[in-house]
């Protein structure tokens, strides 16, 4: 049994989206504890699939039954042969903040039977257990073309949850993000095509093994144009799907106009699965020596991701609606991530910090979108101004609220101040002094933006003139919201959100020693298939 | 100029052709301002892609990858020693030779790519519908033109 | 907005005709796709065609690559289509009755006139059967000749779009109508993973066919194979006939799923 959780954890939201779409149209009330019993067996197998990485090593599993070297009818399997998943140090603890992630929003999501597009909800729920779906899949398969499959499962059920019942603005989002989405697909899919011409095999490790095959052959491959064009395309696709600034255009817009469950899901994992692939990509399919001594390309990426944390928190300032501020933040937190995975210190100080980013962004991200959620919905929150005096009307929100900014910010004992901490570690080692200014900018502009908040919401501070309530049917029914604090199911996400997230920045060593542990990380050794 | 194209262009003619197609499709994708046009672009976008990969599985002289059929085949179950002969067949008889075929990964990869450029494009067709009913228009210049005037604040 | 699709074109253009002249030779069988690597052994694909037959035996490789070794990936494929379905099902539906009544002109057949009722009616009478029937042929056989669960599905779900182009959509909604589609390609999902997840049970990995050889009491397990790659195909055929006829209806009638085209 304990051999089949690491396909467990894909399969079970995918049955889960198959029972919501066969019995969910006759009866609503079918959808939430499907979603939720199947989201949970999700995140008992990633969690049990983590332990097992912890005391046993990088967990392998081989669909179909073509095990890599087992023999069938007298044939020998060759690796590549079937698709293989593949649970690492890399992975492991992304998949189960994954889960707890999706858990909590499908919690979170329920008051959508009670609002508007309630006949929608059967809709909402196979998408978002389907999203589960691709978003598991694409962070544990090991096979170049399976992760083009399941990212367009993934893309597919977002631009759907961004287009159901949004407003005009969310729908043209909508339509951008499909376009964009394509985009960045079809020049990841290109990549791999090109790494399937040189290599002949799609299996992630079995691409790493022929680039560093010790023989003249594996050189010329190594060395040869193909490869780095399969590289640039890959990672121009994959900087698509994340929103790194030059190519963020399609995410602000499509992350704050549509419904909040649907935010709350999207805005934490879409990018931060895509920084995961990327950073899969460096080390597990190219390797590490080669992304960083083949070329110097190391300077550039670097620059490129100054220029979207600087990019990212000038425009967040700019903003005055709260979801567009924390989507711009998000843009901002990808630079973070991009500059530390290429900073390519010895240490692997640089790379080690984004890996422990993506699961510190995701849980700060989560908390922040479920705040706003349940600000918008509950208070009719869209302007920071209307935040006016909101920690006497919801002081159990705001705690929540609180607990994600000083995250953001870089206060301990949140994750956050860990994740920047190897980061500047990273750019310090590797002499990239201008990350460090850029991240040390960064965190200050975070800092204005969240005690801006602060004040607002504490002490009040009155519009000039009447900012009505005129333009809030996002969630709620317009006009007049008395704000109230939420139902606990609304609140327990958050606080559990919160809660996790000062244990991951308090778990910092013992996480940070396991995500190094991976192979090919640190030793520069290729990294075998056992 | 000859000498290019015989060492460059003609070995290698489909793969300029699937630049080129491509190209087409980035062009459209990015400058057409007409939403379905867009969409046209993308769909060109994704064929050159797949031009490109069953290009990689050509083989020269090569036939399409089936190979022929000599086991007597499921209806050998009711007789057992009738099976075990066909068995035996099957063994004696040569394995089919690799060069012979052509090769069958890329086919089913685009037999992938296909089936989700088609549900792509459906989705992208819905969304743009559902834009029609909003703005009432397709044209994009207008659709921004409404957004601006703030018809549409949220 | 020109001259940024005319600065992308130019640089993704020429990254790719970079690359090009690094290519191999259109048609060499002993490219590295092809051939294999030198000195890394048989390649994937050489695999899959001189191994094909001992394995599965079946002679289409494709497809036994596609519903077998590759299975995964298919499965995957196939939700790919379900959640484009629901995805616009999701946008475009219109779930509540909140039209003005039926516009009853759009049905009088005094206005295009029953002889052409006739015509078109008479022959999607006669067309429509065969097509269907070569569609179950083309899912059937396509172990032995090019077809499968995708393309059949396809021919399928084409012939309900026939049958809604030439009269109108209530009618072809009345011989498969909403729920029944939607149930359907659900159902072709769960028989796919259902074959895998039998494989679960066996006690081996999942979407390992060869565990089934005692359901299906074939001889030796490469049979098994072959009789559940036709099982997962008619499961893909479900999903893709249903999601097909699914999307033409909702783009055709802006979700109301009536007086479409």
């Amino acid at each position: 049994m304990i051999d089949q959780f690491p396909v467990i954890i894909v399969l079970s939201p995918m049955f889960g989206a198959l029972l919501v779409g066969l019995f969910g149209a006759r009866n609503h009330s079918v959808c939430f504890p499907v979603a939720i019993g199947a989201l949970t067996i999700s995140l008992i197998g990633a969690v049990v699939t983590a332990k097992r990485v912890f005391t046993t090593g990088p967990v392998d599993y081989f669909l179909g039954g073509w095990d890599a070297g087992k023999i069938v009818e007298g044939v020998e399997i060759p690796l590549g042969f079937g698709i293989q998943l593949r649970v690492d140090h890399l992975n492991a603890l992304l998949l189960v903040v994954i889960a707890i992630a999706v858990l909590l929003v499908s919690i979170f999501a329920i008051r959508r039977q009670s609002e508007q597009d309630t006949e929608k909800t059967h809709y909402f729920y196979a998408l978002f257990l389907m999203l589960s779906t691709g978003l598991f899949g694409m962070t544990i398969t090991a096979d170049a073309f399976n992760l083009f499959v399941l990212v367009e499962v993934s893309s597919l059920t977002s631009y759907g949850l961004i287009a159901m019942g949004s407003s005009p603005r969310g729908t043209h989002a909508a339509f951008n993000y499909v376009i964009m989405g394509t985009v960045g697909a079809s020049f990841y899919l290109l990549g791999v095509g090109y790494l399937y011409m040189k290599t002949g095999t799609l299996n992630m490790i079995a691409i790493h093994d022929i680039l560093h095959m010790n023989n003249e052959v594996g050189n010329a491959i190594f060395d040869s144009r193909s490869i780095t064009v399969a590289f640039i395309l890959i990672l121009i696709g994959m900087w698509i799907k994340m929103a790194f600034f030059p190519l963020h255009g399609w995410l602000p817009n499509a992350y704050s106009y549509c419904p909040s469950s649907t935010s709350c899901v999207l805005a934490p994992l879409m990018t931060k699965v895509s920084v995961y692939v990327m950073i899969r990509m460096m080390v597990t399919v190219f390797g590490l020596d080669w992304v960083f001594q083949h070329f110097d390309w190391s300077n550039v990426v670097v620059w490129l991701a100054v220029i979207a944390i600087l990019a990212g928190s000038a425009f967040a300032l700019a903003q005055n609606q709260l979801k567009k501020m924390l989507c711009y933040l998000i843009v901002a937190e990808v630079g973070y991530m991009v500059g530390g995975a290429w900073v390519a210190d010895s240490g692997r100080w640089g790379l080690t910090g984004s890996l422990y980013h993506i699961l510190a962004d995701a849980l700060m991200t989560l908390c922040l979108f479920l705040t706003a959620g349940i600000l918008t919905r509950r208070a009719g929150v869209k302007n920071l101004t209307d935040l006016d005096g909101m920690f006497k009307k919801m002081p159990l929100t705001m705690t929540g609220f609180i607990v994600g900014a000083l995250g953001m910010i870089g206060v301990p004992p949140t994750c956050g101040f860990f994740s920047k901490f190897y980061l500047i570690r990273g750019g310090i080692d590797s002499g990239h002094w201008e990350f460090v200014v850029a991240l040390l900018i960064s965190s200050l502009v975070n800092a204005v933006l969240f005690f801006r908040i602060f004040e607002i919401a504490f002490f009040g501070k009155k519009p000039a003139e009447g900012h009505g309530h005129h333009h809030d049917e996002d969630d709620t029914a317009a006009d007049a919201i008395v704000p109230t604090e939420p139902g606990l199911r609304s609140l327990a996400p958050l606080w559990i959100t919160a809660a996790l997230i000062v244990a991951l920045g308090l778990m910092n060593g013992s996480v940070v020693e396991f995500i190094r542990q991976t192979p090919g990380l640190i030793l520069e050794s290729p990294v075998k298939a056992n | 100029m000859r000498e290019f194209i015989e060492n460059f262009v003609q070995p290698h003619f489909n793969y300029w052709a699937y630049v080129i197609i491509m190209m087409i499709g980035l062009w459209a994708l990015i400058a057409k301002r007409n939403l379905i046009k867009k969409l046209i672009g993308m769909s060109i976008f994704q064929t050159a892609i797949i031009l490109f990969y069953v290009s990689l599985g050509v083989k020269d002289g090569a036939t399409i990858p089936i190979a022929p059929h000599h086991v007597a085949g499921d209806h050998a179950d009711a007789h057992d020693s009738e099976h075990a002969e066909s068995h035996d067949d099957h063994k004696a008889h040569p394995k089919p030779v690799a060069d012979d075929y052509s090769n069958p990964l890329p086919h089913v990869l685009m037999l992938t790519a296909i089936v989700v450029g088609v549900a792509t494009l459906g989705v992208a067709l819905a969304v743009s519908q559902s834009l029609f009913k909003d703005f009432g228009t397709l044209e994009e210049d207008e659709i921004l033109e409404q957004i601006k005037s703030g018809d549409y604040y949220d | 907005m020109k001259w940024l699709a005319l600065i992308a074109v130019i640089a993704t253009g020429s990254l790719l005709i970079y690359a090009v002249s690094d290519f191999p030779d259109w048609g060499s069988a002993s490219s590295p796709a092809n051939g294999g690597v030198e000195g890394a052994g048989r390649s994937v694909s050489q695999t899959f065609i001189e191994e094909t037959d001992t394995l599965t035996h079946v002679p289409n490789i494709v497809t036994a690559v596609l519903a077998d070794y590759r299975g995964y990936d298919t499965m995957f494929e196939t939700v790919v289509i379900l959640a484009a379905g629901m995805a616009i099902f999701a946008i475009l539906r219109v779930l509540r009755d909140t039209e003005k009544p039926v516009d009853q002109s759009k049905h009088d057949p005094s206005i295009d006139g029953d002889h052409q009722r006739i015509i078109i009616g008479t022959t999607c009478r006669l067309l429509i059967p065969v097509i269907q029937l070569f569609a179950l042929y083309v899912v059937a056989h396509g172990h032995h000749s090019p077809g499968g669960g995708f393309q059949g599905g396809v021919i399928l779900g084409a012939s309900f779009i026939l049958l809604g182009l030439a009269t109108d959509l209530e009618t072809a909604i009345a011989r498969f109508s909403e729920k029944q589609f939607i149930g359907l390609a659900c159902v072709g999902i769960f028989i796919y993973a259902g074959f895998g997840v039998l494989g679960q049970f066996y006690g081996r990995g999942f979407l390992d066919y060869g565990a089934l050889q005692p359901i299906f009491m074939t001889d030796g397990e490469p049979m098994a194979r072959s009789h559940a790659m036709l099982g997962v195909e008619v499961g893909v055929a479900f999903t893709v006939t249903a999601i097909m006829f699914a999307i033409y209806a909702n783009l055709a009638s802006k979700g109301e799923l009536k007086n479409g085209l």
